[in-house]
């Protein structure tokens, strides 16, 4: 459990750091009057979705935490066979970070309201997303066709399971993306489509570090990388 | 008093309009609404009709323990799926259901001034999805084989085996769907009630003035939105492994003299997950209602809480601590002895911010003056109650002495008394205390007088007499107890008893739900702010509060949610949104 524990401590952290610019020392029964003018004390001057957003992040990033705690746990029992990695990952790999790297890029148009290379660009992730959506599926076919299927090992277990709550995940952000592209052509005010862009690029990228986490873990180096971690602490 | 408005004058309420969903229809205005007070109400009645169907499953058990061998209806495999199915209602699907989605969503813009949550939309979708939780759950019962009888804590592997009802037929495949969807659904809400804290106070509503109550829902979300995901994950690995013949949690093992096809899969993993939930979840439920009690307390005393500060602290240290105490729920799971001497320490250092809120209490009456309403008679009751089951918590909180009264009849006990009974009276507590709100008019006293007299003394001729069963190495979780040695004839007349009283209260609760409906149209009005309150949902203009809450402009607030009875002022109240200062001057130490 302690990859999870790591991840609230991250958690706490931030947490802290929020509620120590909130004047938790401050004694209200004597302050009468319109406190409002203390900077920071207000709502926040983000946009009130990408607040939304993140606190949805976390969550999501406590889930694929829970989900590394467990396969470290399922790990150490002697039945596990670690699978051959499809080399199509690393392709599929390539085509997420194209995706990222489009709304990023589309982020930056639309801030400077650049409606045409916006609509690319949203098209653009939007297509790639896809496109490692159906990688991924093909990278499943084959190790189903190579004779690892689902119950036969516990690590084909877990590595479906994740890759398929990734997959999820990236087909929930695929909604929100197409919502954002409608409105990209039907002409929204120019701030609405701008922070939508934002929202799909601050959850692509996301999505993102949450693949390439996993890719590692999948693949072994983050259990190596946390042996080395133990090794030193021992 | 520091009076800090700045001297040119009040700024205008520079908070930007949420962009309000006008109802246009019968349907978008009570059924599909994205009203959050219609949601709230929406919310409360669904986790109060599935909360009846637990009620009387354990009017069933009762039945079985208080009589055993009398109704051929209830076969041991019938007992195991009315334990379970009692015990998984009441903590998810009624109390957690009811404290956020119910109390949550209808006190958090209200109290912090806001003309709704922040993604009415998304609100709106959390009900519906939890509304069909609680449908695939209640079909689990016309499934064929019924219900799970795993446990409230589905431990595999038995779970998921012949053995158990519903381990390989519906049950468990319903049960755990269902708690997929409610997580789902509990996300959304909890998305909302995070961020409307975060973002939609209105002007001057700091942290620091927020009503305690808001401050128990908000830390208890955030803690649901942390500790869900690991229901989550754990539900989605026993789906898989019962559905697809995964070993996420099935060892090798013989079924029947059948060698089944799991293999090497962990039990223990899905207890620390099950559990890293699990004990979050015992203060998702206490948070509210240290809150709402604290808020009941103050009102009803008419004197300011004692030691804001401190109970703010010690909201958000419990928060933060109970994410490290999970494993005292598995001591006897053969852990390293280290790992119970630092759980059990962990679990023993959570008594002391609670230990502080208890003191906060019991200070705040102290001289104040005690209106024993109802509201308050069971606030009075939820501190007694939750003394009495937190002192049993140090009991089993020490590994040596949880080992021999694990599974007993006592952990029943402590758990009900800590976060059945406690809970349930703020629940009360509350509905009391806000149904004026909510619908213009008073419950009636008398029913309620007796509602709470027969609840508070009847929950502990109930759970007392559980304690003593438990000492005695009576086992929970046995449909049958007849022909054990232990079971004396005393202990056979206690149960009886038990049951007995087990009845009444539930009778008591039947006059409750008839005083809720009675009143809507026969209770005595109650005006805008009935108990004279400070906080701001007694301050809007209309009650019960109208679609935007709070008219043309929003409150602007000027104290803290506390100012009762000051000194100098007119009133013994002075609502959060009244400008000016009042009290002697005293300059900050």
């Amino acid at each position: 459990m302690s990859v999870i524990l790591v991840f609230l401590l991250v958690i706490a952290g931030f947490a802290g750091w929020w509620l120590s610019h909130q004047r938790l020392m401050t004694k209200p029964w004597l302050e009468q009057g319109l406190a409002g003018d203390f900077v920071g004390l207000d709502r926040s001057a983000l946009p009130t979705a990408k607040i939304g957003l993140g606190v949805f992040l976390a969550v999501v990033g406590c889930l694929f935490a829970l989900f590394t705690s467990a396969y470290f746990m399922r790990m150490a029992v002697s039945d596990w066979q670690p699978l051959p990695l499809p080399r199509l990952l690393w392709l599929n790999t390539g085509v997420l970070v194209l995706s990222s790297v489009a709304l990023q890029c589309t982020s930056v148009a639309a801030r400077r309201g650049q409606i045409d290379t916006v609509r690319l660009g949203l098209a653009t992730a939007g297509l790639t997303a896809l496109a490692f959506l159906v990688g991924q599926f093909m990278a499943w076919r084959q190790l189903t066709a190579d004779g690892y299927f689902l119950a036969s090992n516990p690590a084909n277990s877990f590595f479906y399971l994740i890759t398929g709550m990734h997959g999820l995940h990236v087909l929930g952000g695929l909604v929100g993306l197409g919502r954002t592209t409608t409105s990209a052509w039907t002409g929204a005010r120019p701030e609405r489509l701008r922070l939508g862009v934002e929202l799909c690029a601050m959850y692509w990228h996301f999505l993102l570090f949450v693949w390439l986490a996993i890719f590692a873990l999948l693949a072994g180096w983050a259990a190596t990388f946390i042996d080395i971690c133990r090794e030193l602490l021992t | 008093m520091v009076d800090i408005t700045p001297a040119d004058g009040i700024p205008p309420a520079e908070v930007a309009e949420v962009e309000l969903y006008h109802p246009h229809s019968w349907w978008t205005k009570y059924v599909f609404s994205q009203d959050a007070k219609v949601i709230a109400v929406q919310y409360s009645a669904t986790a109060t009709a599935i909360g009846l169907v637990a009620l009387v499953l354990s009017w069933l058990m009762r039945l079985q323990l208080g009589f055993p061998g009398t109704f051929d209806f209830i076969t041991p495999e019938a007992y195991y799926q009315f334990i379970t199915m009692h015990g998984m209602i009441m903590v998810i699907y009624l109390l957690t259901a009811l404290f956020l989605g119910g109390f949550g969503n209808y006190l958090i813009p209200l109290m912090v001034g806001a003309r709704d949550m922040v993604f009415p939309y998304v609100n709106m979708l959390s009900y519906w999805i939890y509304l069909l939780a609680v449908l695939v759950l209640v079909s689990s019962f016309f499934a064929p084989g019924g219900p799970t009888g795993a446990g409230w804590t589905l431990y595999p592997p038995q779970a998921i085996m012949s053995g158990t009802p519903g381990g390989q037929d519906w049950g468990i495949i319903l049960m755990l769907s269902s708690l997929i969807l409610f997580i789902i659904g509990f996300t959304m809400g909890g998305l909302n009630y995070v961020v409307t804290v975060l973002q939609g106070r209105t002007r001057g509503m700091t942290m620091m003035r927020l009503p305690l109550t808001v401050w128990g829902i908000f830390t208890a979300t955030v803690m649901a939105l942390l500790a869900f995901p690991a229901l989550f994950v754990a539900s989605v690995m026993m789906l898989l492994d019962r559905v697809l013949g995964t070993s996420f949690f099935m060892p090798a093992i013989s079924e029947m003299g059948e060698q089944l096809q799991h293999n090497g899969g962990s039990p223990i993993l899905f207890q620390h997950l099950f559990w890293f939930f699990g004990h979050p979840e015992v203060y998702i439920v206490a948070l509210p209602a240290f809150g709402i009690v604290s808020d009941l307390i103050s009102t009803h005393a008419r004197k300011n809480i004692f030691g804001y500060r401190m109970m703010v602290w010690a909201i958000v240290g419990i928060g933060a601590l109970s994410f490290v105490v999970w494993a005292h729920h598995m001591y006897v799971s053969g852990m390293h002895p280290y790992f119970g001497f630092f759980f059990a320490t962990t679990t023993l250092i959570i008594a002391i911010p609670t230990a502080i809120k208890v003191y906060n209490w019991v200070l705040t009456l102290w001289r104040g003056d005690i209106h024993l309403t109802i509201p308050m008679l069971f606030a009075l009751a939820f501190i007694v109650t939750f003394v009495n089951g937190g002192l049993t918590g140090l009991f089993l909180g020490n590994v040596v002495v949880d080992v021999p009264l694990s599974d007993t009849m006592f952990v029943v006990a402590h758990f009900h008394m800590v976060m059945g009974v406690a809970p349930i009276l703020v629940v009360f507590g509350a509905i009391y205390h806000w149904y004026p709100k909510v619908t213009g008019r008073m419950l009636h006293e008398t029913l309620g007088r007796f509602h709470f007299w027969v609840t508070f003394l009847g929950a502990y001729l109930i759970f007392f007499p559980m304690h003593y069963l438990g000492l005695m190495g009576v086992p929970r979780r046995y449909a049958e107890l007849t022909d054990m040695t232990i079971m004396t004839e005393s202990a056979h007349h206690l149960n009886s008893f038990i049951s007995v009283m087990a009845f009444i209260v539930g009778f008591a609760q039947m006059v409750f739900l008839f005083n809720l409906i009675w009143s809507i149209r026969h209770g005595r009005e109650a005006g805008g702010n009935p108990w004279r309150a400070t906080t701001l949902e007694w301050q809007t203009p209309q009650t019960p509060p109208a679609h935007g809450n709070f008219g043309k402009d929003l409150p602007i607030v000027y104290r803290w949610a506390y100012d009762y009875s000051v000194p100098g002022a007119k009133e013994d109240f002075i609502p959060q949104n009244m400008p000016g200062s009042f009290g002697p001057s005293r300059e900050p130490a």
